[in-house]
């Protein structure tokens, strides 16, 4: 853990579902305060890295540390520790249907604060403003619509203001103003919380927009074939692959094997 | 092969379906497997499905302890929730189907004790039958019906949507917030639906009785109550609570279990309510044979 400033070092890890390996050899490090992009095209394996980052998956070598924390090795207390300060957006919002929006953010705070109801209603209505849905407060998840769902979602992963945030294909499905609008909230959050962002994305406009830095996944030799500044991956990348992804595929090898 | 006399729309599908070539080694072949691997493989899948069975039960009980150290945590509002979903809203179909076996059960036996005269003792024969077995039976496999399958749905659809990831990250156990409120709600209301049916199990069989057999309400009223016995009434009591459990924990250790698929959804409720009634059923045979050694 040389880098100071890095916040999540991924070393050496394979992941593999039994006998099916999915990636081999990752290795990257997320700085703090930056938005980090996981990208690559569809079934190459972006969300299992993301489970992997928050024990939800069990890697089958390699460790993830947070700050100087073995993650992988912690005991559950610890990991418990380290998970409290990390916020997730799962790919479907997964907020508690049986709740009501207030109720799924305010439902963290009331299990790891002191705060009275009062006050917990109060924190849950000025997230839910944060992204855009002030008033929905006694709304179930089942009355709002999909992008709103994924936004109540993200007031949820922000509740108890977490240093780091995991962030599933947050525009995934949402229309072009909402997708916008949430990119502007991520990139909020980075300047105002300072937090360290992560997100899993195959948006290329999300991507050119908020990435500090990303690696790109590659379904064919499973591992990770380019890395950096999205912008500069843009302008530098040799990569057919890298290529043909972020030019939407403009350019590149239609095969995508050729060598870059 | 000459494509040039087909129609240019044609030709524009055929070169768009050809566009991206085939991936080498992605195409499934079937392949025999002799019965002796699936025989073990089907071995293999049940010893494992025993072990996460076995582990599950042991997660319940040592959460069911931390709840009566007080460290465990759920919400009441969810136990409300649930209490309410098994318990007021289950009695229709538990009114509907007791009064049924009541009326049933002095069918069967009027049939054959009207050739004695002894027609009587269909009170007995219904007040025993009722307490003893038929009232914590019924309820039994109609909860393992309407909530065992329901608990495996609600669970099974929310490691679907994610719902119980998402608990497990913000460090919350599962075990605790969904399945415990779950099973103390079932253990709580079981006991109460059997005392109604039981109760109802003896209306349905009065009303044979009465309408029927030329007994009077008052004549049937005391014998019955002359052929209950504390021991029998407590043991359906008993053996409800421990159906409840059973019910409970089939569902919920079914939905945790499910898939990541919708279909997985129906599968583990269906599952959810053949376990819970093999167990009921087998549970019953259990009890009735330890009642008989004890001599009770």
């Amino acid at each position: 853990m040389a880098d100071p400033r890095a916040h999540i070092v991924v070393h050496a890890l394979t992941l593999a579902y039994g006998d099916r390996v999915v990636l081999t050899d990752l290795d990257f490090s997320v700085k703090r305060g930056q938005v980090f992009i996981v990208m690559g095209p569809s079934g190459c394996g972006k969300s299992t890295v993301l489970r992997n980052l928050i024990g939800l998956d069990e890697p089958a070598k390699g460790d993830v540390f947070y700050g100087d924390v073995n993650f992988t090795r912690a005991a559950a207390g610890e990991r418990e520790a380290i998970l409290r300060r990390v916020g997730v957006l799962y790919q479907s919002g997964a907020l508690w249907s049986s709740m009501t929006l207030a109720e799924n953010v305010g439902f963290p705070l009331e299990e790891y604060t002191d705060l009275t109801r009062d006050e917990i209603r109060d924190v849950a209505s000025l997230k839910l403003a944060l992204v855009g849905l002030e008033g929905f407060e006694d709304y179930y998840p089942a009355e709002i619509s999909g992008g709103m769902q994924k936004r109540a979602g993200l007031a949820r992963a922000i509740a108890l203001d977490p240093e780091a945030l995991l962030l599933d294909e947050p525009s995934a499905g949402l229309d072009p103003v909402s997708s916008r609008l949430l990119d502007d909230l991520i990139l909020q959050l980075r300047d105002s919380l300072g937090a360290t962002i992560v997100v899993v994305t195959h948006e290329l406009a999300s991507i050119f927009t908020i990435g500090d830095d990303s690696i790109f996944l590659d379904p064919e030799t499973r591992t990770v074939i380019a890395g950096g500044s999205p912008k500069d991956l843009l302008a530098h990348s040799t990569d057919a692959r890298v290529r043909r992804f972020l030019t939407r595929g403009a350019e590149g090898d239609p095969g995508g094997r050729a060598d870059g | 092969m000459r494509r040039d006399a087909l129609p240019v729309g044609v030709q524009r599908l055929l070169a768009l379906a050809e566009a991206v070539p085939e991936k080498p080694g992605v195409r499934r072949t079937s392949v025999h497997t002799p019965w002796i691997a699936r025989l073990g493989t089907t071995a293999l899948d049940l010893g494992a499905g025993s072990v996460s069975a076995v582990a599950f039960v042991g997660e319940v009980a040592s959460a069911t302890w931390r709840l009566t150290r007080r460290s465990a945590r759920f919400r009441i509002g969810d136990l409300a929730v649930v209490v309410q979903e098994c318990g007021v809203q289950a009695l229709p179909i538990v009114t509907l189907i007791s009064i049924l076996v009541g009326m049933i059960l002095a069918f069967v036996g009027a049939v054959q004790l009207t050739r004695f005269g002894a027609q009587i003792y269909v009170a007995d024969l219904v007040a025993i039958a009722v307490v003893r077995e038929m009232g914590c039976i019924m309820t039994g496999i109609i909860m393992a019906g309407r909530t065992g399958s329901g608990f495996a749905a609600q669970l099974g659809t929310m490691k679907v949507t994610q719902e119980i990831d998402a608990l497990t990250t913000l460090g919350l156990p599962s075990i605790e917030f969904l399945v415990l409120p779950r099973i103390v709600a079932l253990c709580l209301m079981m006991p109460i639906l059997c005392v109604y049916a039981d109760v109802l199990g003896i209306v349905g069989g009065a009303g044979v009785g009465v309408s029927m057999l030329d007994l009077t309400l008052v004549q049937y009223v005391r014998e019955t109550v002359a052929a209950i016995t504390l021991t029998s009434f407590a043991t359906g009591i008993a053996k409800s609570v421990f159906f409840g459990a059973l019910i409970a924990i089939a569902g919920c250790l079914r939905g945790m279990q499910c898939g990541k698929s919708s279909a997985s959804v129906g599968e583990a409720a269906t599952s959810a309510v053949v376990t819970g009634i093999v167990l009921i059923i087998a549970a019953d045979g259990l009890f009735a044979v330890l009642l008989n050694v004890l001599g009770i």
